[in-house]
């Protein structure tokens, strides 16, 4: 292919002294994780296939003009979480109010997910979705020396409450 | 059908009823899935790390399956077809997959411009359901999916979607000249590949540097390369490679660690704790003061969008030249290919469990806390068969 880029400055080198004479095909590091041709000058004039429909609301990134071709349709923006995210895309890919949003939102979104599973009946297993059976299987020595130690550390907590609320107590009297 | 269901930061189940896909574009088609695979970067996931993961979708990138329906404009593809599915999702015609960056597509993720569609990767990938499910929706099927030769084993294809391109081309932007001195970082599978491939490009020595001692064994073994552990081999990794090198620094560092590094407690305080950085970038930080002058460092390890603390400074005079990116498998599956074929690289090597989809958090478990000697997990569904 023709290098694209060269033809659409063709006539650079007739205005500009010297316009070029160094250029070295060579000099790029991307070389062979890209193979070069200038299509990169056509900027977003390339060939592009047919859009797909939007059944849901997808939310996109301000650093382009709209959605692309095509796009997932997981889970879209609902709920607390959706006005986050919804708030998050105003801003720029560039921008920390963009991705700390989203982060809170996601946050909010698993509150949302419990309430969710409980509304259709549904009591979430903790136990199996954190793979604690695994655990138990393949760590019970560390599962055993964490319930042991949440053990000693509780039974602490709970000793000095009590001796406090005595002293306190004494105190009064 | 059956999918995994992320439920929230460590939670995860395998949901009996989840809508099954249908075709949405007609450059669609549904796959059934045969295997699938977890991998690190879907810890990041897992540990609710990366922005606008949401409750409810299904994640899984590494994938074969079995064509079962196809749009009306793909026409290299037939149903029954046994594929391999690039984790990238691609269009082929923007200028990014013209010049072959399938990793880098304009017209897959509307989410963000930073970073291409990737199947089951949050909406900061373009929000798609993801293959750790009995079927999956692949968009763009005339361009990513590729039929797996006749004779390769489904487990060495399951590979070849993510884990060996991503190792093989952390070697190649390595840009390793024969008889270099190549430093990996993380002997997760991404590094033993990187490392493996490293030998393929003609290096001199290969060292492999990770903290959990069965990794490095493994290594040893996979990758025929020297492996130490930063934790118990040397006080300082950087004063260590650069003794190693005749104090000279490494020709090439490969970071195959990416965000949630451990080895530094400023790093993982304010990456990984506080998330005051996008992850703790230990690692890369690691290979840029181990390199030599007017060396090469590959990052192929997985960053979150914001910022990381990194010695930018002494990039700039050491003159280091950084190469990273998402791997580009569909440019490089025919080199990959001959090379699985051949003999030369052993992908299914790396897998430590096979799990059914529906013990799916056990699996993630595992992976994560590093349990049973855990390399590589894989996933494979009820009506899956043994071979291609
Ligand atoms: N660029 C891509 O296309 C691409 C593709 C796949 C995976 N990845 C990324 O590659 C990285 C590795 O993936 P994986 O599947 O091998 O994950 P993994 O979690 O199995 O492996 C990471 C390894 O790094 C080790 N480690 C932690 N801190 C370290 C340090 N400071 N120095 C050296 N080693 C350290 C861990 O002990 C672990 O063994 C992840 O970030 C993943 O997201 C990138
Ligand atoms: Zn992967
Ligand atoms: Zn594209």
């Amino acid at each position: 292919m023709e290098n694209l880029a060269d033809t659409l400055l063709a006539d650079k080198s007739k205005t500009i002294e010297g316009w070029g004479i160094d250029a070295d095909p060579n000099n790029n590091p991307t070389y062979p994780m890209k193979h070069y041709t200038g299509a990169d000058h056509q900027r977003l004039a390339y060939e592009r296939s047919k859009q797909q429909m939007p059944r849901e609301e997808i939310l996109h990134s301000n650093e382009r003009p709209g959605i692309t071709r095509v796009f997932g349709t997981s889970s879209p923006p609902s709920g607390l979480s959706g006005h986050l995210r919804r708030y998050a895309f105003r801003f720029s890919e560039g921008s920390s109010a963009h991705w700390l949003t989203l982060l809170m939102a996601d946050r909010v979104n698993v509150v949302e997910g419990l309430l969710d599973d409980l509304r259709h009946g549904h009591v979430p297993n903790l136990f199996k979705e954190h793979g604690w059976s695994a655990e138990w299987r393949y760590n019970r020595p560390g599962v055993i020396r964490k319930v042991a130690v949440g053990a000693v550390i509780a039974t602490a907590v709970v000793t000095l409450l009590m001796l406090r609320s005595k002293r306190r107590k004494s105190q009064v009297l | 059908m059956l999918a995994m269901n992320y439920r929230g930061p460590y939670r995860v189940r395998a949901d009996r009823n989840r809508p099954d896909p249908e075709i949405l574009h007609p450059r669609d088609a549904i796959v059934r899935v045969t295997r699938s695979c977890i991998c690190g970067s879907d810890l990041h996931l897992y540990h609710g790390l990366v922005p606008d993961t949401r409750v409810g979708m299904t994640f899984g990138h590494e994938f074969t399956g079995v064509v079962v329906e196809l749009g009306s404009e793909v026409t290299n593809l037939h149903v029954g077809d046994h594929v391999l599915v690039p984790f990238n999702i691609a269009c082929g015609t923007c200028p990014f997959c013209q010049q072959e960056l399938y990793g880098n597509c304009h017209e897959s993720n509307p989410e963000a411009t930073a970073v291409g569609g990737i199947f089951g990767y949050s909406h900061t990938a373009g929000g798609y359901d993801g293959g750790q499910a009995e079927y999956v929706r692949v968009p763009y099927a005339d361009i990513g999916p590729t039929v797996i030769p006749p004779g390769m084993d489904l487990d060495d294809a399951a590979l070849l979607t993510d884990v060996t391109p991503t190792g093989y081309q952390a070697a190649e932007m390595g840009g390793i000249q024969k008889g270099d001195t190549v430093v990996v970082f993380g002997a997760g599978p991404i590094g033993l590949m990187a490392a493996r491939c490293s030998w393929l490009f003609g290096a001199g020595r290969v060292i492999i540097i990770d903290h959990i001692d069965y990794r490095l064994e493994f290594a040893k073994q996979y990758a025929q390369c020297e492996a130490y552990n930063f934790v118990k081999d040397m006080d300082d990794p950087v004063v260590f490679i650069k003794k190693t090198t005749d104090f000279f620094g490494a020709d090439v560092c490969i970071d195959a660690v990416g965000c949630e590094a451990s080895g530094s407690a400023l790093q993982t305080i304010t990456g990984r704790k506080l998330m005051l950085q996008a992850g703790s970038a230990t690692a890369l930080q690691w290979a840029i003061n181990s390199v030599k002058k007017g060396g090469i460092v590959s990052i192929v390890g997985v960053y979150g969008p914001t910022w990381n603390l990194v010695p930018i400074g002494n990039v700039v005079n050491k003159g280091i030249t950084i190469r990273a990116n998402q791997a580009s498998v569909k440019r490089l599956l025919p080199r990959l290919i001959e090379h699985v074929m051949a003999g030369r690289l052993n992908p299914k090597g790396l897998i430590t469990h096979r799990v059914p989809l529906e013990e799916v958090a056990d699996a993630y478990h595992i992976f994560s806390a590093k349990r049973d000697n855990c390399i590589k997990p894989m996933l494979i569904p009820n009506q899956a068969p043994v071979a291609a």
